[in-house]
């Protein structure tokens, strides 16, 4: 049998201390849909070789855990790291483990600084990857990393990539693998200074949103399920950047401030304590929002 | 999660369950304006996120005085958004997280048809690169070549449907996963002429589904895999919330009428009451401080030590009365039955009669998968009736003011069974927000009286035919449908590591 001419990109998928809110949001994308971009060659000529994801392969543990192992051994350079969740560090990182070695529990924090030494690039995915996010969320009773700070204490310096959200829209991941299969990792120019894809993150919620001409007629909603603008209630999308107002959710059905529960800032550093309480309204300047 | 297995002449002799990832959810909680709970809770899981935010808002409910104030419209779309959840949820279960144990992916190479989806994963496996499906267990795959071929092109059209529930959630529900429309008093979203028939077009889409390919293919499986109805019994007590409000004047919601019943039930099938007041967590074997130990989670702390001395788990063990439960679909499945529930009586009853069996063949790994698929339809069908009742141009939401000092308490039957959440405010703000979820029940470890969680005692006397490939194992855990990636052990009593297998 010819031997494939298909090129395989290799790509590991660690979870760390998160909810698995992001792999699912990535089953939910449609075109290409989870089937197309498993087992079909997603772009012409290329292949996403998915060889380890804790919720969806089917293998077992030993043997899953060498997969690890030879893709870091015998891809260097070659594959992308896909990280999930936030690093726990509390206590030498035992609040999470990523399977054994020799017996002993190998800690989440651990294994991101192994894998990630040798990948191509990182990509963190979602808030808590991200940023820390939820599972950082005062008083951070685990001490979680984000992914960058994790490898910055750890001087590692993989590229890393940040597909913010809480989850992210599949789009936004999708779009950001496919990007690297045609055109390689990204530049400097094309991510925002928190390391996002501008391609997604570029404008705010409230500069698209269909309600903006409420907010700047003053009509705003006084009680939930009310139309009109939500800010009063609670919205975050004066200082949160994302796409959503045009991109719409799952399929473009609707989307958060669609449903009437407004924006709660999930794509941003600032998600959770610096956006709460969620349903009082905050200052319109995400600057000033940093400051305090 | 991780399991360890201590297998002695091919027999279990002991299970150990632990969860090996603790956040600190519920101190991350204390402090917050109780508001912020519906959102924040749903991220303890972004697979069943949608139970979580249900849960929150009738605690939320009950601690603002107004569990029995929600207007129809709201506690109808509420229930339509938690059964999308259900749907997506189960459909998920079983093809993405269990199948794989049954159906042999390997088998579509000998494809010869003309299905565009099996060709395509006929060149998949032809180009050699087969991850996440390999690497695998072998050596027990049973379906024949058709069968099974057909089984991984619903796999494939699997992926869709339960991408299409959450689209359908989405409709009223705002996005998928962390929706944001529920919330207490009501919900956010008002329902149009325009959402409803959308939504009910959908549904039928995935009744479809569940009434030709999901159901079928459960007891196709349930056919060829027969052995399984008499592995994987457990503890042979369950445990129900009840869930889905049917009636909004009743506060109390142990009293208050829902589709699934409340109720706990024995392998003898006489339904006992539930006073979430004999719920307590016990901590012996779980890293939290024994100070802490044994009270009701209304009066719960989460106070982390891992290190602690005999202690195995992040988990803690939920009991009831001090005895073990399972939660889930069985639970609530059987809990309805026994109470009763004409359709679901109907729907047990000639599951029953095809495979010539009586109830108590239910309490198995068999048993929890047709429970779940039962319960997928049980709420399909009840859906478009909930449906055609809502009114456009009424109210969906209530108002309320957040007291100073109360207490509340959130029961429902997430799609993995009991959920609770209790919540205590102080000066207007969460004081304590303790959350037991139905994977902390089933996958519990030891308790005070050392008596082990429901999955540790479905493994405990399992045969295992292949201790390099302990397939026995890894199907009663998934049977559970456990909400945590899990990683499975197997040793021997003198400790040597025969294999490590990964459940999730």
């Amino acid at each position: 049998m010819p031997k494939s001419m298909t090129e395989e990109l290799p790509v590991i998928w660690l979870q760390g201390a998160g909810c698995t809110g992001c792999s699912v949001s990535v089953l939910n994308s449609v075109s290409p849909s989870i089937k197309n971009v498993l087992i079909d060659e997603v772009i012409p000529g290329k292949h996403i070789n998915l060889r380890f994801h804790p919720t969806i392969m089917a293998g077992p543990g030993e043997a899953a855990i060498e997969v690890l192992e030879e893709t870091r051994q015998q891809e260097k350079g070659g594959y992308v790291l896909v990280v999930e969740g936030a690093i726990p560090t509390a206590q030498g990182g035992i609040y999470g483990v990523i399977g054994e070695e020799r017996g002993k529990a190998v800690s989440i924090v651990s294994r991101l600084e192994s894998l990630s030494s040798n990948a191509l690039a990182v990509i963190a995915l979602g808030t808590c990857a991200s940023f820390g996010g939820i599972a950082a969320a005062s008083p951070n009773p685990t001490q979680c990393l984000s992914v960058e700070e994790a490898l910055k204490a750890a001087r590692i310096p993989t590229p890393v990539i940040n597909v913010s959200g809480c989850p992210p829209h599949p789009d936004w991941f999708i779009g950001t693998l496919a990007s690297v299969l045609l055109f390689g990792l990204p530049k400097p120019e094309d991510l925002d200074e928190h390391k996002r894809p501008k391609a997604f993150y570029g404008a705010l919620i409230h500069e698209h949103c269909p309600r903006r001409a409420y907010y700047d007629e003053g009509k705003f909603a006084k009680k939930l399920s009310d139309p009109g603008c939500l800010y009063e209630l609670g919205c975050k999308g004066p200082v949160t950047y994302a796409d959503c107002p045009v991109r719409l959710w799952n399929h473009g059905v609707n989307w958060c401030i669609g449903s009437g529960g407004f924006c709660h800032g999930c794509v941003e550093p600032a998600f959770p304590d610096l956006v709460s309480p969620i349903y009082e309204k905050i200052a319109l300047s995400l600057a000033t929002l940093m400051e305090n | 999660m991780k399991i360890e297995a201590v297998v002695e002449e091919g027999q279990v002799k002991e299970a150990r369950s632990s969860a090996t990832l603790f956040r600190g959810i519920e101190l991350i909680l204390r402090g917050r304006d109780p508001r912020d709970a519906q959102r924040l809770t749903q991220r303890i899981c972004g697979v069943c996120p949608t139970s979580h935010s249900t849960a929150a808002a009738l605690n939320l409910d009950s601690a603002f005085g107004i569990a029995d104030k929600i207007p129809d419209n709201g506690r109808i779309i509420r229930n339509l958004i938690l059964g999308s959840a259900h749907i997506a949820d189960h459909i998920l279960h079983f093809y993405v997280l269990a199948a794989l144990d049954y159906v042999d992916i390997a088998k579509v190479a000998g494809y010869e048809g003309t299905s565009s989806v099996l060709n395509s994963v006929k060149q998949f496996i032809e180009r050699g690169e087969l991850g996440p499906f390999f690497p695998r267990y072998e050596g027990d795959y049973r379906l024949p070549e058709e069968v099974d071929q057909q089984m991984v092109a619903h796999y494939v059209e699997a992926l869709a449907m339960r991408r299409k529930a959450q689209e359908m959630l989405s409709l009223f529900g705002g996005r998928m996963p962390h929706s944001v429309a529920v919330v207490p008093g009501g919900v956010t979203e008002v329902p149009t002429v325009d959402k409803v028939v959308s939504f009910l077009w959908r549904l039928n889409e995935l009744r479809d589904f569940i009434d030709n390919v999901y159901l079928p293919d459960v007891l196709a499986l349930a056919e060829v895999y027969g052995d399984y109805f008499a592995i994987g019994k457990g503890c042979g007590n369950l445990l129900s919330y009840g869930g889905y409000e049917l009636d909004g004047k009743e506060p109390d919601l142990t009293k208050r009428e829902r589709l699934f019943k409340q109720g706990r039930i024995s392998t003898n099938l006489k339904p006992g009451e539930v006073d979430p007041n004999r719920i307590t967590e016990q901590l012996q074997h779980s890293w939290y401080a024994s100070s802490t130990a044994n009270r009701n989670p209304s009066q719960g702390e989460t106070e982390p030590e891992e290190g602690k001395d005999g202690a195995y788990s992040w988990i803690k063990s939920p009991r009831y009365n001090g005895q073990v439960y399972e939660v889930g679909p069985l639970a609530r499945v059987l809990v309805t039955y026994a109470r009763g529930e004409p359709t679901m009586k109907s729907l047990v009853n000639s599951v029953l009669a095809r495979f010539k069996t009586s109830p108590d063949a239910l309490f198995s790994v068999l048993g929890r998968h047709i429970a779940r698929a039962l319960s997928t339809k049980f709420v399909a069908d009840s859906m478009p009736g909930w449906l055609l009742q809502l009114k456009p141009g009424e109210p969906v939401y209530i108002g309320y003011s957040i007291p100073e000092e109360s207490q509340g308490m959130g029961l429902v039957e997430g799609a993995r069974g009991a959920l609770g959440h209790w919540v205590e405010l102080k000066g207007g703000k969460i004081a304590n927000y303790q959350v037991v979820t139905p994977t902390s029940w089933n996958g519990s470890p030891r308790d005070d009286k050392n008596q082990p969680g429901p999955i540790e005692q479905a493994i405990r006397g399992t045969k295992i035919k292949d201790e390099e490939n302990p397939f026995e194992i890894v199907r009663i855990v998934r049977s559970f449908d456990p909400c945590i990636a899990c990683a499975v052990h197997l040793i021997t009593p003198k400790g040597g590591k025969l294999g490590e297998f990964r459940v999730s």
